[in-house]
């Protein structure tokens, strides 16, 4: 008796474990930055937590789901915006000059069931993908002339790239949120060096320029000065011209013979004849 | 021995508590103390369940009955349970005693997991992001707060008021960009952020940072080509910053990042390190040129005061001299002379005829003419 109870009690307790352990797996917690799609037998059945615009956290499915144990599945996949980086392109653009551009696209896959359908994972889905933004990014940007290259931006290119790049990514139920140049630099070799001798050379015809523009305006400025001089002097000296004649050679006989300690003159010899104006007073008249 | 023997004991009345049936333990303890005491009957531990046996028991009409392995499990304990008492008691169908520390420990183990996982001291700094199986139910703001407990909910405290900040580009390496006019700079920058919304923070973003770091390269590339390389070297440095931090946050905001971008601050832009002898050298004509201009500026200052000077002393003379013309010019004309006369040596001579004793070599620079007066005359 007592026997035949303790076995039904065992199996009553590994019903129960197995009941507890059923119950435990009929329930999922869903993070809020998770979706899930739901197989049963692999057969996908239905979406947990799925994307859907404009939702409030809290609101969605996230927090403890059913399921059936044993026989349903979950397949998560990210909820979150993730990062789609692309290796470094060569683009040429219409005049035939190269640029290694570098860009990224941010992506959120909005509809879970479609990606795992055609992807199964997010590694698989950026793997399909890379190669769409690294070819779209070339043909679109190849139709521009390198000036227009730098700031694609300006002309909606990127824009461009996005809806085309975000076409063939619904087909795997993935939207892309943004795609954005990173980096867009010439080839190290012969065009960034003809790039840094372009750069040089405009900036020596620069310093050039400069110091001639110096050297004009400092010509300027003294002809500007002599000419003022010349102005003042004339108007002075011009009152009497006669005694200007004869103050300016009293002062220049001055310089000339007599000097000054700063600036002596060369020893002279005057050889006067007796009519000279000076001596005129010898005669005694 | 003693020990495992009570450990196994002790377990075995745990699970006796309440499951008393499965008696999965005691067979296991119990075989490894027979196995260690040696001359037991071996009952040896059949299976992770070990009471497959005894249940198969009876219709096989094995030796191994479940009633032989009690009284195997009460030797044993008996054995190495320490003289029996409460340990063993356990193992056997749960004495009070046992069963209510084990139970008050549990509670208490209980109790604490309750207090610890269900309050919440969120630092004035913090906001706590809480989720119920995963799913956002509120934010809790600064102070004390309380939860369900852990399992159920889960706390993530984010500081919100921290400034943290990204590194791009740096001193010993060059991180080239190009300008709108095709030229080519050096430049570092830092972006310091902030968490705006910690609910967008925790759900939105895989790699924020990364994130941030990415879009920051992106959106000074995009600026740094539409203005020229003088204006990021120069002025606009300021309006290129504003620039960069509109653009970064507005592409944040399209990923609902929940970030907010406090700054973005160049640090360094600069021509590269390949071309910078002639930036510097258009530096220097600058200066060149400023100082050609200056000197030019002294000469011009210096020529009028002398004009005015000498103009003003001329007035002054000729004032004088227009009082009293005659009396005047010869005055000036016999000083000026003695002056000049004063230090040289004169020669006087009468007649024409003498001039070819003249020792001219003697007389370096000797003037032949004798009128000094009659020469100069035009002003300098």
């Amino acid at each position: 008796m007592i026997d035949y109870f303790r076995q039904n009690l065992l199996l009553l307790g590994i019903v129960a474990f197995l009941v507890l352990v059923m119950l435990l797996s009929s329930v999922q917690t869903v993070n809020e930055t998770q979706q899930g799609v739901v197989t049963r037998f692999g057969k996908p059945v239905r979406i947990v937590n799925g994307f859907r615009p404009g939702e409030k956290f809290g609101d969605r499915g996230a927090g403890l789901n059913a399921k059936i144990p044993l026989v349903e599945s979950i397949v998560w996949i990210d909820k979150r915006v993730r990062d789609l980086d692309m290796d470094v392109q060569q683009v040429l653009s219409t005049d035939q000059r190269r640029l290694e551009v570098d860009a990224f696209a941010r992506y959120r896959v909005v509809d879970p069931l479609r990606m795992y359908i055609a992807a199964r994972s997010e590694d698989r889905v950026e793997q399909a993908l890379k190669p769409i933004l690294g070819s779209q990014l070339r043909n679109e940007l190849g139709k521009r002339p390198f000036a227009s290259l730098l700031s694609p931006e300006r002309e909606g290119a990127m824009e461009n790239i996005r809806s085309g790049l975000n076409r063939i990514a619904r087909q795997y139920g993935v939207e892309i949120v943004d795609v954005r140049i990173k980096k867009a630099d010439l080839p190290t070799g012969a065009p960034l060096d003809s790039a840094f001798a372009r750069m040089r050379t405009a900036r020596q015809q620069e310093a050039r320029s400069i110091r001639a523009e110096g050297a004009k305006r400092a010509q300027i400025i003294r002809a500007e000065a002599d000419a003022s001089a010349a102005q003042i002097y004339a108007a002075s000296f011009g009152k009497d011209a006669a005694f200007y004649d004869f103050y300016r050679a009293m002062k220049s006989y001055e310089i000339t013979f007599v000097g000054d300690p700063a600036n002596p003159i060369a020893p002279t010899n005057i050889i006067m004849s007796p009519s000279n104006e000076y001596l005129k007073q010898f005669e005694g008249r | 021995m003693n020990f495992i023997s009570g450990l196994a004991g002790r377990a075995a009345g745990l699970f006796a508590d309440s499951k008393g049936p499965w008696g999965a333990p005691p067979p296991k303890g119990g075989g490894k103390g027979g196995g260690k005491g040696g001359g037991e009957p071996p009952e040896p531990p059949t299976g992770p369940w070990g009471n497959t046996p005894p249940r198969r028991g009876p219709r096989d009409s094995g030796p191994n009955t479940v009633t032989s392995l009690d009284e195997f499990l009460e030797r044993n304990r008996r054995r190495f349970g320490g003289g029996g008492g409460p340990f063993g008691g356990g193992g056997g169908g749960g004495f009070s005693p046992d069963r209510s520390m084990l139970t008050w420990a549990v509670l208490g183990f209980i109790a604490l997991w309750l207090i610890f996982t269900s309050s919440h001291r969120i630092g004035a700094e913090e906001r706590g992001v809480v989720t119920l199986f995963g799913r956002y139910s509120s934010t809790l703001t600064p102070g004390f707060s309380m939860t369900l407990p852990a399992p159920i909910a889960r706390v993530q405290k984010v500081d919100v008021a921290e400034i943290r900040s990204i590194d791009i580009g740096s001193q010993n390496e060059e991180t080239l960009m190009l300008t709108g006019d095709q030229n080519i700079i050096d430049i570092a920058y830092r972006v310091s952020w902030s968490i705006r919304d910690p609910e967008q923070f925790l759900f939105e973003l895989l790699t924020p940072n990364d994130t941030i770091r990415q879009v920051a390269e992106s959106a000074m590339r995009q600026v740094v080509a539409q203005v020229t390389l003088n204006d990021a070297i120069g002025l606009k440095r300021g309006e290129i910053e504003a620039r960069v931090r509109d653009e970064l946050q507005q592409a944040l905001d399209r990923y609902d990042s929940g970030v907010v971008i406090r700054n973005v601050s160049i640090r360094q832009a600069d021509p590269p390190a390949a071309v910078n002898e002639a930036f510097k050298d258009v530096t220097a004509a600058q200066q060149d040129a400023e100082s050609e201009i200056n000197k030019s500026n002294a000469y011009a200052l210096q020529l009028r005061q002398l004009a005015l000077g000498e103009a003003t002393a001329f007035d002054k003379v000729y004032e004088q001299y227009r009082l009293a013309p005659e009396v005047t010019r010869r005055r000036m004309y016999y000083e000026t002379m003695e002056r000049v006369l004063r230090n040289t040596e004169k020669t006087i001579v009468e007649a024409p005829g003498v001039t070819p004793y003249l020792p001219l070599n003697q007389m370096p620079r000797a003037k032949p003419q004798p009128e000094p007066q009659a020469k100069t005359g035009g002003g300098q």
